[in-house]
């Protein structure tokens, strides 16, 4: 199957340049929504910058240590929301008939619909993002062992499955409920806001639910305190600074699973 | 084994919500398709008719993997459509008539080359496809031309295109000639034709056009709330309803008394019995016109096809027959 499973990959390829070839078609309007992009992101920054000009720290955390976090955060959305954010159209792939034509294609219908809305304009706000990363981990003085060098890299790939399987299986909600998109909103970009920060700085019950509940405490937080070498406040071991992959990895599975469960309940439009 | 599509006892059901107050609602289940038995053969061309919401495009997409049936049992190419999903893409193609298989933004060619990839054709085949669907279907002038810009008929034509490059067994139409103008849709008819007289692909297509059957189909499936209320063809159809050919003289002078033709019952006397119109029940058109012929002079003689929309509309929304009887 050496020879299927390439010809496979060259499909998808094939579907990424079509992408790229048809958004790339009017060409100013690409250009000004490349520029555009940028500025949620470089928000998300600036907040926590006008914060810090207000209080020296954040949940026990200095400004250049809560930066990694946030930087963490805002380059692994960023990314996620470019490579999976679109699948939050599925409406109007159901309407349009979009899902109805690649059900009878071939290939898997989610990398399908992913690689045919791919919103190549977002890519200047990735690029931003690993640049508020980089220079986060840069200026934060960091103790460089090989461990946390690995990390470093392996958290925001991590951090990109995470968000990528909150964005599928809020998404898959919408094959029952069509009017759902408010609900997800609240899980993706809620989840993108409390990443944003220390996790110390939340509180009681909306803690509990989405940092262990969810989550979303492994996607930026523990990986920060590993890379920063500082114990956890909240008193979790130092190893659980480490599990993001596999916190990402079952994140992941759950999503495919629901994705599996939801396009089996797809009911298609009447002609 | 030549059976290409089997379907026993399929359904699936809806759930809708009615208003039943000013904020209550209710929960309805409604079967779109309830209860659906059909098996195609391989080569066959096989025409879907029945009103809107009758369950045609719900049968066709559990066919094509696309919906999954609430219960029965279907099988096409001896695959499992929904479990066997991309298995079965690459032996059947697709045509919905309201939906499209092209790239919007893009030349007509590109949608063709993307195809070739995602189907994974070698290019020899593909180009050879290709070439006689440019020749049969006159595509050379608009392969250029963005799909959005493309009219109606360009683009439906693009679609079966499309459908074909991978050279499937079996080709689902949904609507293929909706919305065309007169010469798209003869071109569209002309070419399923061509299609299915070679026997290897089976058709499969739903209309609302009964012209689109008359044309290309010998076997007529007619539907109406979800069940199979006429299996088999035209001629079947017409038996079964009594609806007969008529054979329409026209006669230099009138009669005084029109003749009494055994196996054709006179229907109409016309143009102050200049025009006569009997029933083609057991007698031929050569016994009527030689009768005829044998007691007035002839000015011209006409056979009528019996008027199938009539017949099915006929059939709609009657209470469906316990069983199909066999011709």
């Amino acid at each position: 199957m050496a020879d299927g499973r390439g010809g496979t990959l060259r499909a998808y390829r094939a579907l990424l340049g079509a992408q790229a070839r048809s958004q790339t078609a009017y060409r100013t309007s690409f250009a000004v929504d490349l520029v555009g992009n940028v500025g949620a992101t470089a928000f998300d920054v600036l907040t926590v910058l006008v914060l810090f000009g207000v209080t020296r720290e954040l949940g026990g955390f200095t400004l250049r240590e809560t930066l990694v976090v946030v930087g963490l955060s805002a380059c692994a959305f960023a990314t996620a929301d470019l490579l999976v954010g679109n699948i939050e159209r599925i409406p109007q792939y159901v309407r349009t008939g979009l899902l109805d034509a690649v059900l009878v294609r071939p290939l898997g219908a989610l990398p399908q619909l992913l690689l045919m809305d791919l919103p190549l304009r977002k890519v200047s706000r990735a690029v931003f993002g690993l640049a508020v990363w980089v220079t986060a981990v840069a200026s934060a003085g960091i103790d460089w062992t090989p461990g946390r060098a690995l990390l470093v890299v392996l958290a925001p790939l991590a951090a990109v499955v995470f968000f990528g399987s909150i964005f599928v299986a809020t998404a898959t909600v919408s094959f029952y409920w069509v009017e759902s998109g408010q609900l997800a909103n609240s899980l993706t970009y809620g989840g993108r806001d409390f990443t944003s920060y220390p996790v110390t700085v939340y509180g009681g019950w909306f803690r509990a639910l989405f940092a262990y509940g969810l989550g979303f405490a492994f996607v930026s937080y523990h990986p920060a305190l590993a890379l920063l070498g500082r114990a956890d406040p909240l008193g979790l071991p130092a190893w659980v600074g480490w599990a993001a992959p596999g916190v990402a990895v079952v994140a992941a599975a759950l999503a495919a699973a629901a994705w599996r469960v939801g396009i089996r309940h797809y009911r298609s439009t009447g002609s | 084994m030549t059976e290409v599509i089997t379907a026993r006892g399929l359904r699936k059901e809806f759930t809708v919500h009615v208003k039943t107050g000013r904020i209550r609602r209710a929960r309805r289940v409604r079967a779109a398709v309830d209860g659906l038995d059909l098996r195609v053969e391989r080569g066959e061309m096989l025409g879907y008719i029945g009103p809107n919401g009758a369950g045609k495009s719900t049968t066709l997409k559990m066919f094509t993997g696309v919906l999954t049936p609430t219960a029965g049992e279907v099988r096409v190419c001896g695959l499992r459509p929904v479990a066997q999903r991309t298995r079965l893409a690459l032996r059947i193609g697709v045509v919905f008539g309201q939906r499209s298989q092209l790239w919007w933004d893009l030349p007509l060619r590109d949608s063709f080359d993307l195809l070739r990839h995602v189907y994974r054709v070698p290019a020899a085949e593909h180009a050879a496809r290709l070439r006689r669907c440019r020749d049969l279907l006159d595509l050379d002038g608009f392969l250029d031309v963005p799909v959005r810009q493309l009219s109606l008929g360009q683009r439906m034509r693009g679609e079966l295109t499309a459908a074909l490059l991978h050279g499937p067994e079996v080709l689902f139409l949904d609507e293929p000639t909706i919305g065309l103008d007169v010469v798209s849709r003869q071109a569209v008819r002309g070419f399923l034709a061509e299609l299915g007289s070679t026997g290897d692909t089976t058709l499969v297509l739903t209309t609302h056009d009964l012209a689109d059957i008359e044309r290309l189909c010998r076997r007529l499936v007619v539907v109406d709330q979800g069940r199979v209320v006429h299996d088999g063809s035209i001629a079947d159809l017409h038996r079964r309803y009594g609806s007969r050919r008529l054979v329409v003289a026209d006669l230099d002078a009138p009669l005084p008394e029109p003749p009494v033709l055994p196996g054709a019952p006179l229907r109409e006397v016309a143009a102050d019995g200049r025009r006569l119109v009997y029933a083609l029940e057991s007698a031929g058109v050569a016994e009527v016109v030689s009768g005829l012929a044998g007691v007035a002079s002839l000015r011209d003689v006409a056979v009528v096809e019996p008027d199938i929309e009539e017949v099915v509309a006929r059939l709609y929304g009657a209470p469906a027959p316990a069983a199909v009887p066999a011709p």
